[in-house]
């Protein structure tokens, strides 16, 4: 057998972004989603620079207008501009899903992993409260709250507490399942026999591997709380003078805007809402195959 | 199937109505918020008696209503009253009682429901099984996928695209409420069909907002019972395409997409009630959504808690029911 | 007398990303009535996709290329599909390999038994559906109750008796047995071959049993064939291969196994056997071969008729061929 002289090229590493952009090009679900949400950032950030945030609010200009150029989303019977509407609307949404978002995942992330890497009582307890809540439908709870508070009390701020205090299971018990399988992988024995302490264990080696799950959980979080933040600003629990996609249809249909002829009223929301809902979802697809490496196709 | 699982299944299922009664109890009662003076005070702003007057009535209906007593007696009355399907009274459209509107409006969600919920497991499923079985035709596997893009939208929005197309442009279906204005209720085929044609864009949104569900968790099922030693030696027995569909992929890959079906509910309820209350359609959605507008307490919290022990007891009994489905767990006690 | 199965060239090969593999390169046998042959083969020699070929079971990316598989007067490569589902179970039939899953777990046993007669004679009515499905149960030494019962309330042994119920309720011609007992332990494998043995004898069926063991295959079968990387090396009766086996290969593997007398160091066979994507030139075995020959890298021996009915595919006996064939020695005497 003879030897082949290879000649000695370097191999040139691609750059970081070509990287990325190849693995976008083959995960088609990743791209799109975020693709649409870039889209959504972009309509909302010019939008906010272009337009007037009062005329998003009732008595601000002609009411009733079909889409026109003066108003090429129309207004409503209350006197929206719905283009203004749609862009501090989309904002807020944005606001509530990734604030909510966020400080679920937090939570998740803190008990979840109390949970799973102390054991014992408190694993059991946190357990036990995530099973007996899981039977009962989350919304209904979030209506019994929002039903208690003074309507002129609600704001976003509000929605995204009662969001978020019944979000947490969820990302909590994932966290604590994945955790409970790093807790006995070898990883985490080699590094306590080397003298690691708990703290460094948990930082230095499970969080580094719980990463693409954290992220996971975090989009996953927001789809969740915009989700919610839309069932009960449509059953009339939102902050009902603010634009939420939510509070215009609820409002819409209280009118009859359908009967009457003003089709643009809840339209528009309803698009804006699947676009959010849905560019979050193909997010989350993609984020699985990147994460699940049985679901994943060749490299 | 041992007593000891019924036991404890029956446990959990009082473990979590306590819970969400209690839930409902206090959560309300932790924002000073007083029922009855909240809707006085409304119904002061728009039709007409003095404030001073109000307090005397928020003071004789307070005691009526019991909210004088101590927190704990309270309670007890509470859970006591919920034990005996006493879920109070609305204050809107007092003196009927909560239980009442609710049995009014129930028929109509339990038709709206009952039918998206087995249409969408129904055709979700099979759609799914298709999709997963080689030997299907490639146009039917991928009829599946426009319902997995849909799936996680609330169908609240696809039912006003739905309106909006099919109700408003093309004019082909009503849009909203219950029945055409002006037509008397009767007992005629003309009034059930009319009837029907309103409930089928609702409908139509429930199930495309769950049949994506469906077909997923089935086709990852198909895929994974394609490959057992039972498919296979069931084509080595000479068997033709159609049987092993049925007896021996569909029957096995079926199975847990039950469990499923109770937790599936519970999202297909809540969607149902928004779905219900943003159409006018008459069942415990709008009930609900009118109570919200109106400040009736007792009706919305009513109508949660009954909900929510709905679907409690629905998925105990689905969980009961399972062994007698799959022969292998009624063996191991 | 036609011959139970006759295989005549089969050629079956896959079409793999990576190119195509020649899964079975032309192999011929021929079984009569009553007979029974070993198969046996490391993994990857062919074995069970000769199982597969036979049933016509193999799926794409794989396809059978040529050659004739005649059951009695049938030639099973001819027929349509609808056709070959009919002669599934009727004139050839399989006991697999794993039956601990291969019974449906949500049917009870009587009712995957009734359906395969069913849906070869649809007109049967159902008393008589049933009458049959016992028959078999009982001729495996089944009580009559494992009708009504579940696949998971059987042992491995019960299942595998079963499967080979279900394999005897049409009385086919050709029985293959791929691996019938290798999840088991010695005394249920003993009941499962003597189960095989006994059922086989009352309808008369030729068997196939596919295997690595060749203890087993000594005590069963009447010839042993044996193969490698796609192609037929040897067939030999029972009793030749095991005291003069003929091909370099089964030499080798013949004597690999311990006996009594046997003792010592064992050697493997030295090397890999080759990637059916790339089979060596000329005999496959040459490149592992301590009596390789010059011919025997490029030219391809041809499978060979030597006395006594024996079949070898190597150039060492090129010169002992017989141009008649014999039927093979002492077909009922076991080692």
């Amino acid at each position: 057998m003879t030897t082949i002289a290879l000649p000695q090229t370097q191999i040139k590493q691609p750059s970081r972004v070509t990287v990325v952009l190849r693995y976008l090009r083959r995960n088609k679900s990743l791209a799109i989603g975020l693709l649409v949400i870039l889209f959504l950032v972009a309509f909302t950030v010019i939008g906010l620079l272009t337009i007037n945030p009062k005329d998003a609010y009732p008595l601000a200009v002609r009411s009733k207008q079909p889409p026109s150029g003066t108003y090429p989303l129309g207004t409503d019977f209350f006197g929206r501009d719905m283009l203004s509407a749609m862009v501090v609307g989309i904002w807020q949404t944005a606001l509530i899903g990734v604030l909510a978002g966020a400080v679920g995942t937090l939570i998740g992330v803190i008990l979840g992993f109390t949970s799973a890497y102390f054991g014992g009582l408190i694993d059991m307890v946190i357990k036990g409260i995530c099973q007996i809540l899981t039977p009962i439908p989350v919304l209904l709870i979030q209506v019994v709250i929002a039903a208690s508070l003074d309507k002129r009390s609600v704001t976003i701020y509000t929605m995204t507490l009662i969001v978020v205090l019944l979000a947490w299971m969820g990302p909590t018990l994932v966290i604590r399942s994945q955790v409970l399988t790093m807790k006995e992988r070898q990883f985490v024995s080699v590094a306590k026999l080397s003298g690691v302490g708990n703290l460094g264990i948990i930082f230095g080696e499970i969080m580094p591997n719980l990463l693409p799950f954290i992220v996971s959980a975090f989009v996953i979080q927001v789809f969740g709380a915009v989700f919610a933040s839309f069932n009960l600003s449509v059953l009339g629990l939102g902050p009902l003078r603010e634009p939420l996609m939510g509070n215009i249809i609820w409002a819409a249909q209280g009118q009859a805007a359908f009967f009457n002829g003003w089709w643009w009223w809840p339209v528009w929301p309803a698009l804006a809402l699947m676009l959010i809902l849905g560019a979050l979802a193909l997010v989350i697809m993609g984020l699985d195959e990147f994460s699940n490496p049985r679901v994943r196709r060749s490299e | 199937m041992t007593i000891r699982f019924v036991i404890q299944r029956l446990l959990f299922l009082v473990l979590v109505i306590w819970a969400a009664s209690t839930i409902t109890f206090f959560i309300p009662r932790m924002s000073n918020k007083n029922p009855i003076r909240e809707r006085l005070a409304q119904l002061s702003r728009t039709g007409g008696f003095a404030p001073a007057d109000m307090e005397k009535i928020v003071a004789s209906m307070s005691e009526k209503f019991g909210l004088n007593k101590p927190l704990l007696e309270q309670y007890t009355d509470y859970i006591g009253g919920i034990a005996r399907l006493d879920l109070g009274v609305s204050l809107n459209k007092y003196p009927k009682t909560v239980w009442e509107l609710i049995m009014e409006a129930l028929p109509w969600t339990l038709g709206l429901l009952f039918t998206a919920a087995i249409l969408s497991f129904v055709i979700g499923n099979l759609l799914g099984a298709v999709a997963a079985w080689p030997r299907a035709p490639t146009w039917l596997r991928n009829f599946a996928t426009p319902f997995v893009i849909l799936q996680g939208m609330p169908p609240v929005l696809l039912g006003v695209l739905l309106l909006f197309f099919v109700g408003f442009r093309l004019k082909l279906l009503p849009l909203g409420g219950a029945y055409s204005i002006g037509i008397q209720p009767s007992r005629t085929i003309g009034f059930a069909l009319d009837l029907i044609r309103h409930q089928i864009l609702p409908a139509l949104a429930l199930i495309f907002g769950s049949v994506g569900g469906w077909v997923l968790s089935m086709r990852g099922m198909g895929i994974t019972i394609q490959g057992e030693d039972y498919v296979n030696f069931a084509e080595h027995k000479g068997l033709n395409g159609i049987t092993i569909f049925r007896d021996y992929y569909m029957r096995n890959a079926l199975l847990p997409q039950v469990t499923g079906f109770a937790l599936a509910l519970s999202s297909l309820i809540t969607s149902g009630l928004i779905v219900e209350g943003t159409f006018a359609l008459p069942g415990v959605g709008s009930v609900l959504v009118e109570a919200i507008q109106s400040n009736d307490f007792l009706v919305i919290y009513g109508i949660v808690l009954f909900i929510v022990i709905a679907v409690a007891v629905l998925m105990v009994v689905v969980e009961l029911l399972y062994p007698l489905l799959d022969p292998r767990i009624s063996q191991t006690n | 007398m036609k011959p139970a199965l006759q295989i005549t060239d089969l050629q079956v090969s896959y079409y793999t990303d990576a190119g195509r593999a020649t899964a079975l390169d032309g192999v011929s046998l021929t079984l009569n009535e009553g007979e029974k042959l070993g198969l046996v083969g490391e993994s990857g020699s062919g074995k069970s996709t000769m199982a597969l070929a036979m049933m016509r079971m193999i799926k794409p990316p794989g396809r059978i290329e040529g050659g004739k598989v005649m059951v009695g007067d049938t030639d099973l490569t001819a027929l349509s599909e609808e056709e070959m589902l009919k002669a599934r179970l009727s004139k050839i039939a399989y006991i697999p390999q794993g039956a601990m899953n291969s019974l449906n777990p949500v049917m009870r046993i009587g009712a995957q038994m009734v359906d395969a007669i069913k849906a070869h004679d649809p007109k049967a009515d159902k008393s008589d559906l049933i009458e049959r499905s016992l028959e078999a149960l009982t001729s495996v030494d089944l009580k009559e109750s494992v009708f009504k019962m579940y696949a998971h309330e059987l042992s491995g042994g019960m299942k595998q008796r079963v499967c080979i119920a279900i394999s005897i309720l049409l009385k086919p011609q050709v029985i293959i047995a791929d691996e019938p007992t290798s999840a088991l332990d010695v005394v249920t494998q003993r009941q499962v071959m003597e189960t095989i043995d006994r059922v086989q004898d009352k309808i008369g069926a030729a068997v196939i049993l596919i295997g690595h063991d060749m203890g087993l295959m000594a005590q069963f079968v009447d010839k042993v064939a044996v193969m490698y990387a796609g192609r037929l090396m040897e067939l030999s009766s029972v009793r030749e291969m095991f005291t003069d086996p003929k091909h370099p290969y089964a030499k080798a593997l013949i004597s690999s196994l311990p006996s009594l007398e046997n003792k010592g160091v064992f050697q493997g066979i030295p090397g890999l056997a080759p990637s059916l994507l790339r089979l060596p030139g000329g005999c496959a075995f040459h490149p592992r071969c301590t009596h390789v020959m010059e011919v025997c890298r490029t030219v391809r021996p041809s499978l060979d008729s030597l006395p006594g009915g024996r079949k070898v595919e190597c150039h060492l006996y090129s010169d002992e061929v017989v141009t008649f064939q014999e039927p093979v020695h002492n077909v009922k005497e076991r080692v």
